[in-house]
C-alpha cells in the first residue's frame, strides 16, 4: 500500500485514495471547437511510460480534494504531489 | 376520510446496535449534523453567524459548548449541533451569507456516532484503519474522513483513549459487529 | 516409545514437561520446547516425507524455514487442518496430530515410488514436451493422474474454523528478525526513544545465540546476554516485541506484511480468539536481519533420510539435546561443519569423518577437530550413498583420484557454506550485487528506506554481526554507534556453490539442486543443453527454485552448476526475482475479518426491519438488501409478483426506494452545473418541478439515470440509480473540481438522509392525503413530475409526484430514523384501500410494461440517448455537456446499423424469453450465427396476461413488425418487433 501525500491532509494510507488516471489531459474548454481526431485523442489515448507518470488521485476518504502526483511507475516512489491548477513540477 | 396527521407521533429510529456488552462503546443517538460547504471569503461571515471558529486547520476540530465543527476538507465542515438548536443555523446562514455562495445540507439523520473510550482503543481501530493514532501524528483535536474497514468514517479524537466515530446509517451494524469482535481480542 | 536420541542433559527444551503427539499415527514423546522435527529426531524418525515427483523417501534436511522436505499436514480435524508446514517450525505441543504428504498408502511402501524406477523418463521440461498432444488425452487422462500423484499435501474440506485478526502498525524501525544484530539494532535504535517493532519468525527471539554454547558477549555467556537484552527491550514503552511472526513480504512505502501465529504452538483450539494476526505495518525504516541459509552440497543421491545440513545437526544437538544420529559423516567446504563433528563428538557421537572438499582446512575449528583425533578427509568428496530408507553408507574418494573408500555412517552431515537470505531485500526492488569471494549476492544499493546488518549482509562473525546491527538500528534514527566485545567466537571460513566435483558422471546419477521441486543437477545441465541461457528460463523449464521454499537452499547451486557449464561467472547470469511471500502464509490471515456477513457492509434500509418481520424476500443490489417481494401464504415468487402488480395497476402500492442515491446540488450556479453534467436543459425547470436526467460519460455512453427536482431557485435533489450513487457523486466532483471550479455549487450526498416510500397506484393519492400538512396534492395544484415540501404523518418531507410504474405516484423522502413510522403511518392510512408492499421483482416488471429503461440493463456502457429513443430530452441549445461532443463524431453519425431498443413479444405468449438470449434473422442458418442483438429484459406481464421482453436490436426502429428468431436451448422463439411501450402508450394513467 503506498503512502500518498495528499497536498492537503499529508501522508495518508493509498487505502484512503482513489485513482483518477493521468493528469493534465485538458478538456478544451469549447469541445465544439475540437475535431474528431483532437476528441479522440483526449477521450482515449492516455501515456502509460515505464517511469515518471503525473497522475490524478482523489483523497476519497479524506479531504475530498482531486490532486496530482508524480509517481515513478518502476520504482513506485512518489516525486511530487500538487494541486489542481498548479503547473508539473 | 378522517385526517389521520396526528394518529402518528413520529418515533425517531436509530439503526440497531446489537448488545455487545462491551461497555468500552457507546451509540450516540440523535443530534443535528450539516455539512457546511464555503468560500474562503465566507470563513469569517459564517462563523460569525453561527458563533463558532471555523478558520481551524484542516482535520481540526472546533468545540464551542456543545456545538462542533469538524472542518474535513478545505471548504467543507461537519456542524454538529444540539437539536434544539438546529432549526436556527439555516436561517443564521442565510440571513449574513446573502448571495447564497454557500452549502448547507442537512445530514442529521445520515450517520450515526459512536462513542469509544478505552486504552485499546487506537489499537481496535487499527484494526480497520490504517492511519497512525500516535499522539504526534493524530494528536487529541484531530479529526477526519478516514475508512474503518469497508465503511467511511469520520473520526474525531477527544481524548488520548476517546474517539468519536461517525459512520453512514447503512453501515453501523457492520461497523459495531466489527468493533464488538475486535475488542475481543483486547479485553477491557 | 523412548526418545533414544536425546540427550541427558542441554538445550534449551523443558524435559519436565512432557508432551505427547503421533505423527502418520504413531505415538510419540517430546519435549515442551521441541518443534515437529526435533521431536522425530529425538525419537530417531527421519524419514517423514517422500518427493514430489520421484517419491523418493527424504528425511528432515534443516531446522528452520528453509526446509524443503519435511512438511506435514497438522491439525486435530479437517476444520483445524494445515497442510504443506515445515516440521521444523511447528511447536509441538501435547496432543499435536501430524501426517506426512506425498505418499500412498505409507511412507515406508508408496506406490508412487516407481516413478523413481521410471525416473529416467520424467526430466525437467517433461510437462511441457509430453503432454503437448494430443489434446484430449491431457485433459482425459494425464492431468488428473498428474492432479492426484503431485501437488502438495491435501487441501482441507471444511471451512476453516478458526478466526483471523489483522492490524496495522507504524513505527520508526521495523527490525526483521531477532538474532544478535536484530538484537542490537532494535536495542541500539530504542535508547534513541524510537517506536520499534522486533519480529522474529521463531517461539524464542535470539536467532543463533539459541545454540550458542561458546561465545562470550561484553563478559556475557551468549545466553545471558540474549536474556539481559529482552530483558532491556521490553523496559522500553515504545518497542514491541513480535515472536512466531514472519516478515512474509515487503512492499512499497516501507509496508510490510507480518504474519503473527497466534494460538498454533497452544494446542487446544479456541475458535472464538483468533490463530494469527495479519500485521501491515509502516516503518519509517527497516533493518533487515534475516541472517543465512546454510546450502546443501550437491552430490551424489543427496537426498537419503539422514542425510542434512551440519548447522541443523548442532542446533538439534546444542538446542533441543537431539542426536541426528550416533555416526555422524560430515562432508563439507566450510569450516562450520568442524563446528558440527565437535559438538557431536562431545556429545558422545562416534564421528565417522570430516570430508573436505578443500585441499586444506586451517582456522580453529579444523585445528581443534585435529587436536580431537577426528578422521579428516581433504581434497576429498562424497561419490555416492547407500541405504534404503536412512543414508548407512558413502562412498569418499579422493579428488586427485584412486580408490573409492567405503564409510558406514548413520547420518551425513553438510555444508557448502552460507547464503545470505536476500528475499526480503530483493522484494523491496534493492539491487543485489554477486561477491565473488563469498560467492553470494548481498544486498547492494536499497529502493526503500532499508538497511541489512548480520548474516544477511554477508558478514561471517558474531561481533560483526552485533556491531551492524547496532550500527543499523542506530543509523536508522540518528542513535550513537555501539561496539561489542565478543571472545569464542572465531571467523568460520569456506563454501561452494555447484556440483561438487568427483570422478562420476554427474549426469548419469541423481544429485539433487531442489529437493522440493526435484531437480537434479541433470536437470539444469539439460536445460542448458536444450538453449535455455537465461536463469529466467532455467527456473521455469526445471522449476528450480519455484517450489514453496522458494529457492531457499537450491538457488545458488543452480546457479553454480549454470555458471561452470556456460563458463560464465555468476555475476553475469544473475539471479531470478524473490516474491512475497518468504514462507507460506495461511489465506486466513488475508481474510481476517471479511468473511460470512462481514465480508462485506449489508447495506440496509431504515424500513428493513419492517419488511424482514413480513417475510420479505431480499435480493442483494450492489451492498443494499432490497425487498424482492412479499410472498404471502405459500406464493412463490411467480404468484406474488403478479399479485403486487395486479394490486399497483389496479389500487395502491407501496414500494422502499431508500437506495435511490441522492445527491443535494446546492449553489447560485447548480442549474448551470447541471447543464454540463447532464443531456437535459435545467435552467428553466421551475422550482417545484421534477425533471427526468440522463447522464452519460464523456464518450457520449449513457451511465447513470435519475429524477431531478429543483427545490429553489439554488437547490436541486438529484436522483441516481441505487449502484451508480457513489460513481455518479465522484465524477461530479471530478468535473467540478477539475474542470469547472469557477462554478459555485456544492455536492452532498443525501442518499442516507432520507428514506423513500414510493407509492403507487390509481389509489396512491386517497393513501397520502389524510396524513398531509401544508400542501395541496390535488391532480391541479400538484400534476405529474412536480414536488413540494411538506409535512407527512407529522414529519418534514420532500413529496414528489413521479411514476416509474405508469401509475398515478408519488415518492416520499423523509429523514431516515422517521422512515418506518412513515411507512407504518402509511400502511395503516391505505389499510382501507388494500394497499399492497410490492418489491423490486414487480417494480421491474411494472416499469418494462412502460419501456422505461433501466441503466446496467438497458445499457451496457455502449449505448446512446438515440438508441433508446431519448434523443428528444437533449438540450439542443446547450453549448456543451459531458459526452455532447462525443455524439457529434462522424462515426456515430454514420453508423446505420446501431442497436436500438424495442419491444418483443413472443409468438407463445406464455414463452417467457431468457435475458440476455440472441436474436438472429434466421435461426436455420449455419453457426456462429449473425447475431442482431440480445433480450436485455424480460418478464411475464400479469396486466397482459403475456410475455413481454424488452431487447437492444440492430438497426431496431426500422424492423417494427417484423418477425426474428431467438435461439433458445428449448428450441427457437418466434418473436415480432414491437414499441418498447407495452401499457398504456399515450401516458394518461399518470395523469390520475
Ligand atoms: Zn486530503
Amino acid at each position: 500500500m503506498l503512502l500518498i501525500p495528499c497536498p492537503y491532509c499529508g501522508n495518508r494510507p493509498e487505502i484512503e485514495f482513489a485513482y483518477g488516471g493521468e493528469a493534465h489531459v485538458v478538456r478544451a474548454a469549447d469541445p465544439g471547437q475540437v475535431d474528431d481526431a483532437g476528441w479522440t485523442e483526449f477521450l482515449y489515448c492516455r501515456n502509460n511510460p515505464r517511469g515518471d507518470h503525473a497522475e490524478r488521485w482523489r483523497h476519497a476518504y479524506g479531504c475530498g480534494r482531486f490532486f496530482n502526483v508524480k509517481r515513478n511507475t518502476y520504482t513506485d516512489h512518489i516525486e511530487a504531489s500538487y494541486r489542481i491548477g498548479e503547473t508539473r513540477p | 376520510m378522517a385526517n389521520l396527521v396526528h394518529m402518528v407521533a413520529p418515533a425517531r429510529r436509530v439503526p440497531p446496535c446489537a448488545d455487545t456488552g462491551d461497555r468500552r462503546y457507546t451509540p450516540v443517538n440523535g443530534g443535528a449534523r450539516f455539512l457546511l460547504r464555503l468560500r474562503e471569503a465566507a470563513i469569517g461571515p459564517a462563523a460569525e453567524a453561527l458563533g463558532i471558529d471555523l478558520a481551524v486547520p484542516l482535520n481540526r476540530a472546533s468545540v464551542v459548548n456543545s456545538r462542533g465543527a469538524m472542518r474535513l476538507s478545505p471548504d467543507e465542515w461537519l456542524l454538529l449541533w444540539p437539536e434544539t438548536e438546529a432549526a436556527s443555523v439555516a436561517p443564521l446562514l442565510a440571513a449574513r451569507l446573502t448571495d447564497r455562495r454557500y452549502s448547507l445540507t442537512d445530514i442529521s439523520h445520515r450517520q450515526t456516532g459512536l462513542m469509544l473510550n478505552g486504552a485499546a482503543v487506537p489499537d481496535i481501530l487499527n484494526s480497520g484503519c490504517a492511519l497512525d493514532f500516535d499522539l504526534a501524528a493524530f494528536p487529541v483535536g484531530m479529526v477526519t474522513r478516514t475508512n474503518f474497514f469497508k465503511a467511511e468514517a469520520v473520526l474525531w479524537r477527544q481524548d488520548e483513549f476517546s474517539f468519536y466515530l461517525e459512520v453512514w446509517r447503512s453501515f453501523v451494524p457492520y461497523v459495531w459487529s466489527l468493533l464488538s469482535i475486535v475488542g475481543r481480542e483486547y479485553p477491557e | 516409545m523412548t526418545q533414544a536420541y536425546r540427550l541427558a542433559a542441554g538445550g534449551r527444551i523443558d524435559r519436565s514437561r512432557t508432551l505427547g503427539f503421533s505423527f502418520d499415527g504413531k505415538h510419540y514423546k517430546g519435549y515442551q520446547g521441541d518443534t515437529l522435527a526435533s521431536a522425530l529426531l529425538a525419537n530417531g524418525v527421519h524419514l517423514v516425507g517422500r518427493s514430489f515427483k520421484y517419491h523418493r523417501p527424504r528425511g528432515i534436511l534443516s531446522a528452520g524455514a528453509e526446509e524443503p522436505n519435511a512438511l506435514a499436514g497438522v491439525g486435530c480435524d479437517d476444520a483445524h487442518y494445515t497442510p504443506n508446514l515445515r516440521a521444523t517450525q511447528v511447536e509441538l505441543y501435547d496432543g499435536l496430530k501430524a501426517e506426512s504428504q506425498n505418499r500412498s498408502p505409507s511412507l515406508v511402501r508408496d506406490y508412487g515410488a516407481v516413478n523413481d524406477l521410471l525416473w529416467r523418463f520424467f526430466p525437467a521440461g517433461f510437462y511441457y514436451k509430453t503432454f503437448m498432444w494430443p489434446r484430449k488425452a491431457w485433459t482425459k487422462f494425464f492431468e488428473p493422474r498428474i492432479r492426484e500423484m503431485a501437488g502438495l499435501g491435501r487441501s482441507p474440506q471444511t471451512p476453516d474454523a478458526a478466526c483471523y485478526a489483522q492490524r496495522f502498525a507504524h513505527c520508526d524501525v521495523l527490525v526483521i528478525g531477532a538474532g544478535p544484530a536484530g538484537l542490537a539494532a532494535a536495542l541500539a535504535a530504542a535508547k534513541t526513544g524510537a517506536r520499534v517493532i522486533l519480529c522474529d519468525e521463531q517461539a524464542e527471539p535470539g536467532g543463533s545465540l539459541l545454540a550458542e554454547p561458546d561465545a562470550v558477549i561484553d563478559g556475557l555467556p551468549a545466553a545471558d546476554w540474549l536474556k539481559a537484552a529482552l530483558a532491556q527491550l521490553a523496559a522500553f514503552p515504545k518497542v514491541k516485541v513480535l515472536a512466531r511472526t514472519i516478515a512474509f513480504g515487503y512492499f512499497p512505502h516501507n509496508m510490510l506484511g507480518l504474519a503473527e501465529s497466534l494460538t498454533d504452538h497452544a494446542g487446544e483450539p479456541d475458535d472464538t480468539s483468533p490463530r494469527g494476526r495479519l500485521w501491515q505495518v509502516r516503518a519509517k525504516e527497516v533493518v533487515i536481519a534475516a541472517g543465512a541459509i546454510e546450502r546443501p552440497l550437491v552430490f551424489p543421491d543427496n537426498d537419503r533420510p539422514g542425510i542434512m545440513l551440519a548447522e541443523a545437526a548442532r542446533i538439534y544437538a546444542e538446542r533441543y539435546g537431539v542426536l541426528p544420529g550416533r555416526k555422524p559423516l560430515v562432508f563439507t567446504a566450510h569450516d562450520s561443519a568442524y563446528r558440527t563433528a565437535l559438538a557431536l563428538h562431545r556429545a558422545g557421537c562416534a564421528v565417522a569423518g570430516i570430508v573436505d572438499m578443500r585441499p586444506a582446512a586451517d582456522g580453529p575449528y579444523a585445528a581443534a577437530a585435529r587436536r580431537a583425533g577426528l578422521p579428516i578427509y581433504l581434497a576429498s568428496t562424497v561419490s555416492g550413498t547407500g541405504g534404503r530408507l536412512r543414508v548407512a553408507r558413502a562412498t569418499v574418494v579422493s579428488l586427485a583420484g584412486g580408490a573409492e573408500q567405503r564409510i558406514d555412517c548413520d547420518t551425513i552431515l553438510m555444508s557448502g557454506g552460507f547464503t545470505p537470505s536476500v528475499h526480503l531485500f530483493s522484494q523491496s526492488r534493492g539491487k543485489l550485487v554477486f561477491d565473488a569471494t563469498l560467492d553470494a549476492f548481498l544486498p547492494g544499493a536499497p529502493a526503500e528506506a532499508c538497511r541489512v546488518a548480520g548474516a544477511g549482509a554477508g558478514l561471517q562473525t558474531l561481533k560483526e554481526a552485533l556491531e551492524s546491527g547496532a550500527a543499523a538500528g542506530a543509523g536508522a534514527v540518528g542513535g550513537a554507534a555501539v561496539t561489542y566485545q565478543v571472545t569464542n567466537a572465531p571467523l568460520a571460513r569456506g563454501g561452494f556453490i555447484g556440483v561438487v566435483p568427483g570422478h562420476v558422471d554427474p549426469t548419469s546419477v541423481r544429485a539433487f539442486v531442489d529437493y522440493q521441486n526435484d531437480v537434479t543437477a541433470k536437470d539444469v545441465s539439460l536445460a542448458l543443453r536444450e538453449g535455455m541461457r537465461s536463469v529466467e528460463h532455467v527456473k521455469r523449464f526445471t522449476t528450480t527454485g519455484m517450489a514453496t521454499d522458494q529457492g531457499k537452499l537450491s538457488n545458488m547451486n543452480a546457479l553454480g552448476i549454470m555458471s561452470a557449464e556456460l563458463g560464465k561467472p555468476v555475476s553475469a547470469i544473475g539471479t531470478t526475482t524473490f516474491r512475497m511471500p518468504y514462507t507460506p502464509v495461511p489465506f486466513g490471515y488475508f481474510a481476517g475479518y471479511a468473511r460470512g456477513e462481514l465480508f462485506e457492509p449489508e447495506r440496509r434500509t431504515a424500513i428493513h426491519g419492517w419488511a424482514a418481520e413480513r417475510g420479505a424476500v431480499f435480493e442483494d443490489v450492489g451492498l443494499w438488501k432490497r425487498a424482492r417481494y412479499f410472498p404471502q401464504g405459500g406464493e412463490d415468487m411467480r404468484a406474488a409478483v403478479a399479485r403486487e402488480c395486479r394490486a399497483v395497476r389496479g389500487g395502491v402500492g407501496i414500494f422502499d426506494a431508500s437506495t435511490l442515491g441522492k445527491i443535494e446540488v446546492v449553489g447560485p450556479d447548480a442549474a448551470e452545473f447541471l447543464n454540463r453534467m447532464y443531456i437535459n436543459a435545467w435552467t428553466k425547470l421551475q422550482p417545484g418541478r421534477l425533471r427526468y436526467g440522463i447522464l452519460l460519460r464523456e464518450d457520449g455512453f449513457i451511465i447513470d439515470d435519475g429524477v431531478i427536482g429543483r427545490v429553489s431557485e439554488t437547490c436541486f435533489h438529484v436522483t441516481t440509480t441505487t449502484g451508480g450513487a457513489p460513481r455518479v457523486l465522484a465524477m461530479m466532483e471530478d468535473y467540478l473540481q477539475t474542470e469547472f471550479p469557477e462554478l459555485d455549487v456544492w455536492l452532498t450526498s443525501t442518499t442516507e438522509q432520507y428514506a423513500v416510500i414510493a407509492l403507487q397506484g390509481p389509489l396512491a393519492r386517497q393513501v397520502i392525503e389524510p396524513l398531509v400538512e401544508g400542501a395541496d396534492i390535488s391532480a391541479k395544484a400538484m400534476p405529474h413530475m412536480s414536488m413540494v415540501e411538506c409535512r407527512i404523518a407529522g414529519v418534514p418531507a420532500r413529496l414528489f409526484r413521479v411514476s416509474f410504474t405508469g401509475e398515478l405516484g408519488f415518492e416520499i423522502n423523509v429523514p431516515a430514523d422517521y422512515g418506518r413510522s412513515v411507512w407504518e403511518a402509511l400502511m395503516e392510512s391505505g389499510l382501507a384501500h388494500g394497499i399492497t408492499p410490492y418489491g423490486t421483482e414487480t417494480m421491474h416488471v411494472l416499469r418494462a410494461e412502460k419501456g422505461y429503461i433501466i441503466v446496467g440493463q438497458e445499457t451496457d456502457g455502449t449505448v446512446t440517448p438515440a438508441d433508446v429513443g431519448y434523443s428528444g430530452m437533449i438540450g439542443k441549445a446547450k453549448p456543451d455537456f459531458v459526452g455532447k461532443r462525443a455524439l457529434a463524431r462522424e462515426a456515430f453519425a454514420t453508423q446505420t446499423n446501431r442497436k436500438q431498443l424495442v419491444g418483443l413479444l413472443t409468438a407463445d405468449p406464455a414463452l417467457v424469453l431468457e435475458e440476455g438470449a440472441h436474436i438472429v434473422a434466421d435461426p436455420a442458418q449455419p453457426k456462429p450465427m449473425t447475431m442482431l442483438g440480445h433480450i436485455t429484459s424480460s418478464y411475464w406481464s400479469e396486466t397482459l396476461g403475456r410475455s413481454i421482453a424488452l431487447a437492444l436490436l440492430r438497426d431496431g426502429a426500422a424492423r417494427t413488425g417484423e418477425t426474428l428468431h431467438v435461439p433458445l436451448e428449448s428450441g427457437d422463439a418466434r418473436v415480432t418487433v414491437v414499441s418498447s411501450v407495452f401499457y398504456d402508450p399515450e401516458g394518461v394513467r399518470l395523469n390520475g
